[in-house]
């Protein structure tokens, strides 16, 4: 069986996010092969049976390419696995193909199994065809999506002994800090059990023969405040907001969900006056229960799409949901 | 010591987003049904990436483009019909596979031999664009590898903001996790940005860009070079999803009675 490295980066108390759990679960599981385990930015104080190898430091607690890489490049060259596993956080994604390419490996992301036999299962052209593939040459490197395990490493224990990597580096490139682009309820959250989504009918003429855009955002606000969930639009929508119409000014790109967007992963999900075409589901690939609200009753979501499609004016029912939700 | 930068923007060519697409098996692994004959746009995030190229380098009096792009020459020639009367550049075509299954690292050499025989591109200066995943593979590796390649060790993906501050230095803001941005300051090029939206709009059709371009254009795609990538990965199989869901449409029903039925499902309880 091939040797296994799982690449994880610890929070500043030494913990690790259930996704890299996951990651740990799955390389153990895979069976018979020796797992070892690579650290950046500190010593995870988990219980490992394994080797663990850490590149610690002040350069090296910023998630930044140079730095990652060099650090993941010397653990790879250290422990000269056959298979690297790591999860698919924003640091990872950054910065493993050009890893990969310097250690002469091959690199798949947006793994969402792997079995025993090291098929792997990813999706192409944005969620649109599932493969499952197989490599010969090695390393490689597998970026894993989370929820691709069920189980979870465990965590309380005696936290393994670690062996510590010097990496020297000079960085061209300071972080200076996050930015949440937008404030309040709107922003979108990962967490939430439901996704909201806006779609370009909301700006359209309505009935009346206005364009009620004012009424439109206080009525999402409203429901994203007391529904907790998270806010996405369709990409027509986003569009509109970055031609500079006055239409839903709180949506940026960061909403967007489909084939140019995101693929959030929420158990469920409600668009309104979305049509439901398929460059904008295909973001939804990962939302379990589906449901719409929209005047067309032979919508894309009418066609197979969703679990329930109501065929009614969203600012009525989104003002109804707002009152008995606020109950 | 001159100001000015060399972008290169590597964009790939995908079927239109409209499009249905079915996998086949072909000589060389999963290939797309009738693949030539689908209509094609150019990568939607890579498109971003030349919009911020054209933005940067009207900022940037002197700046140069270069789009390069693997794809076969009938496919290019097609795309670029409308993509060059938008923004300005100069074509470097490889004529090649588009498919979304040929293999990263393969393709990664074939463009980055390409932009090193650019004539005249001063690699200290070099800033290379892309989208952070493309519409195809969809895995936001071929950029790092081409940057690797380069020798380019300050990379970002996900970029939606590239902003030249003062000193030359570039402040930019990269999505990370929970809808936030990482803000990190660069010293200044080479560097690599793998681009999602970024904030500007398509620029409309400018017939005057269009054929000035298509001077370079044509003969670039006339003399593309033929590229074969070699297969990397084995498929065990590529598959549509099975993913056609019963839907229950719900009209003719009061509001009320459709609002209290999407607030229970809500609140956990309501069976679809």
């Amino acid at each position: 069986m091939s040797s296994i490295l799982v690449l994880v980066h610890p929070q500043p108390d030494g913990s690790l996010s259930r996704h890299s759990l996951e990651v740990l679960a799955l390389a153990k599981s895979l069976g018979g092969g020796d797992v070892v385990v690579g650290a950046v930015g500190g010593a995870p104080a988990i219980p490992f049976e394994g080797r663990v190898l850490v590149v610690e430091g002040e350069a090296f607690t910023q998630p930044r390419y140079s730095t990652d890489a060099a650090a993941a490049q010397a653990i790879c060259e250290a422990v000269k696995p056959d298979v690297v596993l790591a999860p698919s956080t924003s640091r990872w994604t950054r910065c493993l193909a050009g890893v990969a390419q310097r250690v002469g490996g091959r690199i798949d992301t947006h793994v969402t199994a792997l079995d025993e036999s090291l098929q792997a299962m990813r999706w192409y052209y944005r969620q649109r065809i599932e493969a499952v593939l197989t490599r010969t040459q090695r390393p490689w490197f597998l970026i894993i999506e989370s929820g691709s395990s069920k189980s979870v490493a465990p965590v309380a224990g005696t936290p393994a002994a670690v062996v510590k990597i010097a990496v020297s580096v000079s960085p061209r490139t300071e972080v200076s800090g996050m930015v949440s682009p937008q404030g309040g309820g709107q922003t979108i959250k990962p967490e939430a059990e439901l996704l909201f989504v806006a779609g370009a009918g909301w700006t359209k003429k309505q009935k009346d023969g206005r364009v009620r855009a004012a009424e439109a955002a206080g009525l999402i606000l409203g429901f994203i405040d007391r529904a907790g969930a998270s806010l996405g639009s369709s990409k027509s929508l986003v569009d509109l907001s970055g031609e500079g119409v006055s239409v839903l000014p709180f949506l940026s790109h960061l909403n967007q969900v489909g084939q140019t967007g995101s693929t959030p992963r929420h158990p469920k999900g409600l668009a309104t006056c979305c049509h439901g075409e398929e460059p904008h589901v295909v973001g939804w690939r990962f939302i379990n229960e589906r449901r719409a609200v929209n005047l067309d009753p032979s919508c894309g979501w009418a066609r197979g799409k969703a679990d329930v499609l109501y065929v009614a004016d969203a600012f009525e029912v989104v003002a109804k949901l707002n009152e008995l939700l606020s109950r | 010591m001159s100001n000015t930068y060399q972008i290169v923007v590597c964009a790939g060519v995908v079927p239109d987003p409209l499009q249905t697409l079915e996998p086949v098996s072909g000589p060389q692994g999963p290939a797309l049904k009738n693949e030539m004959m689908l209509p094609s746009v150019l990568d939607p995030w890579a498109a971003h990436a030349l919009y911020e190229a054209s933005h940067l380098a009207k900022t940037v009096p002197g700046s140069r483009i270069w789009l390069v792009s693997l794809a076969p020459k009938a496919k290019l020639q097609q795309v670029l019909m409308t993509v060059a009367q938008k923004v300005s550049f100069e074509l470097v075509a490889l004529d090649g596979p588009a498919s979304g299954f040929a293999e990263s690292y393969e393709v990664a050499a074939a463009l980055a031999s390409a932009i090193e025989t650019i004539p005249g591109l001063d690699k200290s200066r070099l800033l290379l664009f892309g989208g952070w995943e493309s519409a195809a593979r969809a895995a936001g590796t071929t950029l790092a590898m081409i940057g690797e390649r380069l020798g380019i060790s300050e990379q970002f993906q996900g970029v939606d903001s590239l902003q030249v501050r003062e000193d030359g230095s570039f402040e930019i803001l990269e999505r990370v996790e929970g809808g936030k941005h990482q803000k990190s300051v660069c010293s200044g090029p080479p560097a690599v940005f793998g681009w999602a939206t970024g904030n500007l709009p398509e620029p409309p059709n400018n017939p005057q860009t269009g054929m000035q371009n298509m001077r370079t254009v044509m003969p670039s795609l006339q003399k593309a070079k033929p590229i074969q990538v070699a297969g990397g990965a084995t498929f065990v199989s590529a598959a549509l999803p099975k993913q056609q869901r019963a839907t229950r449409i719900v009209k003719e029903t009061p509001v009320e009675e459709i609002a209290q039925e999407i607030a229970a499902w809500i609140r956990g309880g309501g069976a679809a």
